[in-house]
């Protein structure tokens, strides 16, 4: 009986989601009785992970790029390696697109968007997040082997201290049909699923030439730019940038919605961020009951002021 | 080439969630039902195969004689035939081995699922019938082109794109991208008609086993008041967000 984690990496660093994945690992590990085990591939900095109470790192090294197939057959065959009866994934795209593959692979039964710790171990039983944030299920997984897929941003990352041991798992992986031709991805921005704080703008913001106002709040913050459905649709900004229930999830710590009505689709994708603030010239506005703190006003004056003060109050912190 | 799209049957965005019996249901009552959106890209770029390429495209759907309006739905937006697998969608894990028990019989070069339904948001039905029949697969599918076995496919990822080759058969889990909104069909009044001559075919389940179960839902604590700032005063909203949310 044990507990594997999949950690990810990028750039053969261990990534923050990891550490969130890890601490759930290890919470339902403490449960079990057991000990935790992470596989990663191409990890250098494995040992970070001991931080997070992993005991063991299973490192595999893999040239070329990101496979869901090749990744899934070596996590399996470490959970099998391992005698692993539950396996714990992130909600990222890599993990979404990997994780069915394992699950069929080990003839597991596999819960996604999971919020918490199992609240019975027999019958294991989650809490998982449905109809896109507006309701929670309470639901068994009834075979015997079982993958979570945590929530972003809802467990959290516990920090626990153990001596972790990394070692070279020596697989053959699965060979893939699927080649990847070319990757295109801003290095020197954060992205929506990695961000702490989000800064989104709607129609309000009357067209993409006001769009700076955004990204000057989002510097400033260290925060992803994000956008509603029909300024991507109008070509405002990128698909990329759209959140919402038809569009990218969002849980960040800290969600700022400018010139965003707050349609029901669009606050379906964001709820589960932690702290919700919305800035728009219309009162009745249905994004005000949905947030924690709001600015009845002209975003083309409200923005600009922000920026200025925040600059100044990021300046002295 | 033959072309499966699996449509899953979910309430409108705009519905109010609602539990009875004790929280174990979803309360039906006053919602309207429509083709998943991340469903109904995918279908609309099966027609776009259909109308330049000649393509046959079925499309499928696992769950009880309620689904079938929506199937209908699918058959006026142009599909050739529906397969409605008539047994309770109780998890991905069953409703992708019934997909795949009809997959085998059929043998289609491309499947065309959503990333994720809307109402239980699993993600997890294309990946597992790739997984079930070894075929190639690209989740999170934005864009599609297929010229003889061989494919092009982009894959939206944490921060941008990725180019994929690949060959069929394919399945994808597909998203806005594959076509744009502006592309999607209302069904005219020629494709309802056509539609009611179409094959709908009701298929036994093969007896596929489940993987979880619902307990019971629950609905999200009530969220308190919002708490306003003047538009005069963002110094106010800085000390909220730093000393009281703790987010700054
Ligand atoms: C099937 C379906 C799926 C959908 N999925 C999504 C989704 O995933 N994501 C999504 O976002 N939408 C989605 N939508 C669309 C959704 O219903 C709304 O139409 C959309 O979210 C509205 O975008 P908006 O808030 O930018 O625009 P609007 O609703 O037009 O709101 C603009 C807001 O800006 C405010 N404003 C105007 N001027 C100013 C100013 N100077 N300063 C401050 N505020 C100002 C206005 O008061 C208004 O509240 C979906 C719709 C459907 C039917």
């Amino acid at each position: 009986m044990s507990v594997l984690i999949y950690a990810e990496t990028e750039g053969g660093k261990v990534k923050k989601v990891a550490f969130e994945v890890a601490s759930y690992g290890k919470a339902v590990a403490d449960q079990m009785g057991c000990e935790v085990t992470a596989v990663a591939f191409n990890a250098s900095d494995a040992d970070v992970l001991g931080s997070y109470g992993i005991n063991k790192v299973m490192n595999i090294s893999h040239e070329g790029n990101f496979d869901a197939k090749i990744y899934a057959s070596g996590i399996q065959q470490a959970a099998e390696q391992l005698g692993a009866s539950v396996v714990v994934v992130s909600s990222s795209a890599d993990s979404r697109y990997l994780s069915p593959l394992v699950a069929v692979g080990l003839n597991a039964g596999y819960a996604t968007n999971v919020v918490s710790a199992p609240s019975s171990l027999a019958p294991f039983t989650v809490k998982r997040s449905v109809f896109t944030n507006k309701a929670f299920t309470h639901a068994e997984i009834t075979s015997e082997n079982k993958i979570i897929g945590v929530s972003n941003n809802a467990f959290g990352s516990v920090e626990n201290k153990v001596a972790c041991t990394v070692e070279e798992f020596t697989v053959s992986l699965a060979s893939s049909s699927v080649n990847v031709a070319s990757v295109d991805k801003a290095t020197d921005k954060v992205t929506i699923a990695d961000a702490e704080v989000v800064v989104s703008g709607g129609r309000g913001l009357k067209g993409p030439e006001n769009w700076h106002m955004i990204e000057d709040l989002a510097e400033v913050l260290g925060a992803a730019t994000a956008c509603s459905k029909p300024v991507s649709d109008m070509g405002w900004r990128p698909h990329s940038e759209h959140v919402g229930q038809t569009g990218k999830p969002v849980a960040s710590n800290l969600y700022i919605a400018i010139g965003v009505s707050g349609a029901i689709q669009h606050l379906a994708g964001i709820n589960s961020s932690k702290v919700k603030v919305v800035i728009n010239s219309d009162p009745e506005a249905p994004f005000f009951k949905a947030a924690d703190y709001g600015i009845v006003g002209d975003a083309f004056e409200v923005v600009p002021q922000l920026i200025e003060k925040l600059k100044a109050f990021k300046a002295q912190a | 080439m033959k072309i499966l799209v699996c449509i899953s049957h979910v309430p409108d965005t705009t519905s109010k969630i609602n539990f009875v019996e004790s929280d174990t249901k979803f309360d039906t009552n006053g919602v309207q039902y429509i083709i998943n959106p991340n469903d109904e890209f995918g279908l609309t770029r099966a027609m776009w195969f259909k109308e330049k390429e000649g393509a046959e495209v079925d499309v499928i759907n696992v769950g009880g004689a309620e689904t079938e309006s929506t199937l209908r739905k699918a058959l006026a937006i142009g599909a050739d035939t529906a397969i409605r697998v008539n047994t309770e969608a109780l998890e991905a894990s069953q409703v992708a081995q019934e997909i795949v028990a009809v997959i085998k019989t059929r043998e289609y070069d491309l499947v065309i699922a959503g990333r994720e339904s809307i109402d239980y948001n699993g993600g997890m039905v294309p990946g597992m019938i790739a997984a079930m029949i070894d075929a190639s697969y690209v989740n999170n599918c934005v864009s599609l082109e297929i010229s003889g076995d061989k494919a092009t496919a982009v894959r939206e990822i944490d921060g941008g794109k990725e180019t994929l080759t690949t060959s069929l058969p394919l399945v994808i889990g597909g998203q806005k991208g594959l076509v744009e909104e502006s592309d999607l069909k209302i069904p005219n009044m020629r494709g309802i008609m056509m539609a009611r001559k179409k094959q709908l075919n009701v298929i036994e389940p093969s007896g596929a086993t489940t993987k979880a179960t619902t307990v019971n839902y629950e609905k999200p604590a009530p969220k308190g008041e919002v708490k306003l700032v003047d538009a005069a005063n963002v110094d106010e909203l800085i000390n909220l967000l730093h000393n009281e949310a703790n987010v700054i």
